[in-house]
């Protein structure tokens, strides 16, 4: 734990001379945000995303519509795994903001929008709605922060299946979308999803990146280390919770969009909040790549179990409950570990200098994860 | 609207939450960690009941439901004593020795594969436990006033329960050392506790009070595959109502979550559940503390 706070100190030195990383005044390190060249990284992501966006032409609007459930459980993954496995806020009630995000999309389809305009609304919302509810929660810690999440979802489910407006607990359909063609709206919803997505790793990397990662990344190591050298724990905490709010929402809406109905038992289901737990679980607690990972391995583990009924819960709850307990940074912390590379570089690299001032091959660490100072590091 | 029926049920009810609620609290108090399969294992209490009485029923050739009932009663909890210390000693202290945050995601994971278990093996239909004519029996107390025999049973079994989980953490050797280890594991393993035995003694006392409470609850209401996570909200509600860490403060908080819900009801069926909700949220925002928290030296 001293060894992980001394290692935030020097993080928080190193951030405070970000903009001039290399300069003489550095001393024997010097410092960058990746081992590979950032390049690469980022044409690798821009060329996934044009095949992914390429998608619909390619295959069937069967296909699509699975591709679409996995980019839902895609970005609500990563959005836990922003409040988890950065701030350190397990939550088992974020199913309040998928349904929320759905019902803000009915609202809005039932007045005339148009949904596809609802979603961006729909993040709004939850991001606002996460405001006060963040309130209440927060009195709570740990485990009683994590069931009272479950309180307010349900309280949120209980109140909404009592409006008749929204369809009482049978549901409503979703309008706006009955005059367009099936195999159209699929591939409109689909890119839809693919750019939601998009946008919230996308944010998920830029935050981890600025100063609130950083201060996260000291948060989750020692809650009051961090607040003793001036972190502000509560606001940071609160930021992740609305942001991760506004991204769940937004995946709830492409919900309520893709099956074209809303019912409240099933938008505010606590097995959404079991899908992104056990996502990141597999996949790994506090990275971006972990929640890529895991929806992959979850979705497939899904697909390949969907006939069996409620086996696939019961087969993925177990792979969920050993790899917590035997692996507990998932597999990409596994893959990672061994091989000191990551594709979103949110944390830092220290590189020895040499008397001609260039870096050695390998960076100097002790921990030999090459991160002296990584968002990955537990 | 009849009042003094609506009190007493909200009264009798509020044992029942606290009864459940004490399990929780006594994890939470020993281990500082929460059991989120608490709801799940009391479903699960009520459907081994549901498994062994056909076989008491068989070998007692003359006995009515009621007695195999009760027979698998009183074989449920023992057997949830010794799951619970097992249980305790192997899944639960790995995950501890990961950190809070792998105990609870476990129990998490847990708490869905024993859902989904049941709803394999039991499918989605609802049960409850066949107690005879005494489920419908009353005290008539006066005109129009009748108090169920069996909420009183229920609230008696609480008061005994949660008083003899008091006498015990206060009085015993055992439950010093419980105190002991909640305080501060490594000194009490200096001075010769295996922290490891009373934890393992904690859970085995926390799930012979889920399998009491779960038994209770399938007695009093019907109950499914799915009913788990409602039952660990409201012993979750009346923990935190009453104060965290004080057991008469769990009475007070499941008494309080009682009445909300029995109110609620009497207004409308369907608000029984969002009042005892809506009570807990409006506590959480003026109250956080509770009403009885406990005193620093509890």
């Amino acid at each position: 734990m001293t060894a992980t706070f001394g290692r935030i100190l020097a993080g928080m030195r190193i951030a405070s001379r970000l903009p001039r990383p290399t300069s003489p005044g550095s001393g024997a390190v010097r410092v960058t945000r990746s081992r590979l060249s950032a390049r690469w990284s980022r044409l690798f992501a821009v060329a996934v995303v044009a095949v992914m966006a390429y998608m619909p032409y390619a295959t069937d609007p069967g296909t699509t519509a699975v591709l679409i459930n996995f980019l839902i459980l895609l970005t609500m993954a990563a959005m836990w795994n922003l409040l988890a496995g950065y701030a350190g806020l397990i939550s088992v009630g974020q199913q309040a903001f998928v349904g929320l995000g759905a019902y803000t999309v009915l609202v809005l389809a039932q007045n005339g929008l148009s949904p596809f305009a609802a979603i961006p609304l729909a993040a709004i919302v939850c991001g606002v709605l996460a405001l006060p509810i963040s309130w209440l929660v927060f009195r709570l810690r740990g485990g009683y922060f994590a069931i009272a999440t479950w309180v307010v979802a349900d309280v949120l489910e209980l109140v909404i299946s009592r409006v008749p407006q929204l369809g009482g607990g049978t549901g409503a359909a979703l309008p706006g979308l009955f005059d367009i063609d099936p195999a159209w709206i699929t591939a409109y919803t689909y890119w839809a999803a693919l750019l939601v997505a998009v946008a919230a790793l996308g944010m998920m990397y830029l935050v981890l990146r600025s100063r609130v990662g950083l201060a996260l990344t000291a948060i989750r190591d020692n809650e009051v280390g961090a607040s003793s050298v001036g972190v502000r724990v509560g606001r940071t905490k609160r930021i992740v919770y609305t942001l991760s709010a506004a991204g769940t929402g937004a995946a709830g809406a492409l919900v309520a969009v893709s099956q074209l109905n809303v019912q409240a038992a099933s938008v505010f289901n606590v097995h959404w909040s079991a899908y992104m737990i056990f996502v990141v679980i597999i996949g790994g607690f506090g990275s971006i790549e972990g929640a890529i990972l895991g929806a992959i391995v979850f979705f497939s583990l899904q697909q390949a179990l969907s006939q069996y009924g409620a086996w696939y819960l019961i087969v993925l709850g177990t792979i969920a409950i050993v790899i917590a307990l035997w692996q507990p940074r998932g597999l990409w912390g596994a893959i990672s570990g061994r091989l000191h590379f990551s594709f979103f570089n949110t944390g830092y690299w220290l590189w020895p200098r040499t008397d001609a001032g260039e870096p050695e091959a390998t960076p100097a660490d002790a921990g030999g994860t090459g991160a002296a100072f990584a968002a990955e590091s537990k | 609207m009849n009042w003094p029926e609506i009190v007493i049920g909200g009264l009798l009810l509020g044992g029942l939450y606290a009864l459940f609620a004490s399990g929780l609290s006594l994890l939470f108090g020993t281990m500082g960690v929460i059991n989120l399969a608490h709801g799940d294992l009391a479903v699960v209490a009520g459907y081994l009941v549901i498994v062994l009485v056909p076989f008491l029923g068989a070998s007692t050739a003359y006995a009515p439901g009621a007695t195999a009932t009760l027979l698998a009663f009183a074989l449920v909890i023992p057997i949830f004593f010794v799951v619970g210390y097992v249980g305790q000693r192997t899944l639960i202290q790995s995950s501890l020795d990961r950190g809070p945050m792998t105990t609870l995601l476990v129990s998490f994971g847990l708490a869905v594969v024993i859902e989904n278990a049941l709803l394999v093996n039991f499918s989605a239909d609802s049960h409850s436990l066949d107690l005879g004519s005494f489920v419908y029996s009353s005290i008539r107390l006066s005109d129009g006033v009748s108090v169920g025999w069996l909420g009183v049973a229920i609230f008696l079994t609480a008061v005994v329960v949660l008083v003899g989980l008091q006498l015990l953490l206060s009085y015993t050797a055992l439950g010093r050392q419980i105190r002991a280890v909640a305080d501060d594991r490594e000194a009490a393993q200096l001075v010769g506790s295996d922290y490891r035995h009373v934890f393992g003694i904690a859970g085995a006392l926390a799930m012979a009070t889920v399998a009491i409470a779960g038994l209770a609850f399938g007695t009093y209401s019907s109950f499914g595959p799915a009913s788990g996570p409602a039952w660990l909200l409201f012993a979750f509600e009346a923990v935190v109502i009453g104060g965290l860490g004080s057991l008469w403060g769990t009475l007070l908080g499941g008494i309080v979550l009682g009445l909300a819900q029995s109110f609620g009801a009497a207004v409308d069926p369907s608000l029984g559940v969002l009042s005892g909700h809506l009570v807990f949220l409006a506590v959480l925002a003026f109250r956080p503390q509770g009403f009885l928290p406990a005193r620093a030296t509890a």
